[in-house]
């Protein structure tokens, strides 16, 4: 990736600003930064959660395909578009059901934890105190044990 | 339509669906925004990985990639916060209180953490985009964390976990 801090354009930062302040807008509005309305559709009480992740999906669907066929090199970077395509391997099976488990207990994902900041939601930070212990507990197992499990690189997720 | 599919609309959709497709609409445009620029697809879960290498030094939390990408991802991090202030402000005035408790919150986002981390995303890498690269990786396992997510939120729910 070229996007690392030493010779950046200088519209880089503003523009994850940007992207940021719409993305959190759009999770407010959604209602996924409450946990409560994660939980009514993981209950079946209002399915309007397949409206979000499906709009967005569509969304970043025709995006990806229309960059990578029509445009050339990203201007702020000169990097090429590319999909979202990971290696398929056991741990996106095991990594899927643990965050299912912890989705369902919870009613709340990373993105829409960091917007429920910006509602006010004080006891969100119960959850983002979680999720980087979790990783911490999963980046110390992974440096203990020098795996050889074929991780692909994952430049964002 | 009819009466009957108003009455259904009604009933699986209980707050309507516009709020919905406009969140979701705006959550896939902040990812374009950067993408169209840049061609990262930036995520929300690396984040966490990213930033615990400013304190500590665990070999696996301080692969180049990461500390590469380790400061715009705060930047980022902090404006989907700034986002939903600015929602908050113009659409919905007052603070929200989530009444779901804090050992749901704490134990469910360990488990969040840990699973997006080894999983190589979370809603927005694997739900979003990778759905949207109609990646079948990212398929798998959107079916599984939905699939179990029900599962477990119907067990919490018939253990008689309120809220």
């Amino acid at each position: 990736m070229s996007a690392d801090s030493t010779d950046r354009h200088p519209l880089f930062m503003p523009l994850v600003v940007l992207g940021g302040l719409i993305q959190g807008f759009g999770l407010a509005y959604s209602g996924m930064a409450r946990p409560e309305v994660v939980l009514d559709f993981l209950q079946f009480d209002d399915f309007g959660l397949v409206f979000v992740m499906g709009g967005a999906a569509v969304v970043s669907g025709i995006t990806f395909f229309a960059a990578t066929r029509f445009l050339d090199r990203a201007p702020l970077t000169g990097d090429t578009y590319g999909r979202r395509v990971k290696s398929m391997d056991r741990n996106v099976a095991v990594g899927g059901v643990v965050f299912g488990v912890g989705w369902g207990v919870s009613g709340i994902c990373p993105g829409a934890a960091y917007a429920s900041v910006g509602i006010g939601n004080l006891p969100i930070l119960w959850a983002i105190a979680g999720m980087f212990l979790g990783a911490y507990a999963q980046g110390y197992w992974r440096s203990r044990r020098a795996s050889v499990s074929g991780e692909a690189v994952t430049t964002g997720d | 339509m009819n009466g009957l599919a108003l009455q259904l609309a009604a009933e699986l959709f209980p707050r309507g669906v516009t709020q919905y497709l406009v969140g979701g609409v705006m959550v896939a445009a902040g990812i374009a925004v950067i993408y169209l620029g840049t061609a990262i697809i930036p995520g929300n879960s690396t984040f966490l990985e990213t930033t615990l290498s400013y304190v500590s030094n665990l070999s696996r939390l301080n692969q180049p990639r990461f500390v590469a990408s380790r400061d715009w991802r705060v930047v980022f991090a902090l404006s989907i916060v700034a986002g939903a202030a600015v929602w908050g402000l113009l659409l919905d005035p007052g603070v929200f209180t989530t009444q779901v408790q804090p050992w749901r919150l704490f134990g469910g986002g360990i488990l969040v953490g840990i699973g997006t981390r080894i999983g190589k995303g979370c809603t927005a890498g694997h739900g979003v985009c990778g759905l949207g690269s109609a990646s079948r990786t990212s398929l798998v396992n959107v079916v599984l964390f939905v699939g179990v997510a029900i599962v477990t939120a119907a067990v919490v729910a018939a253990l008689g976990v309120t809220p």
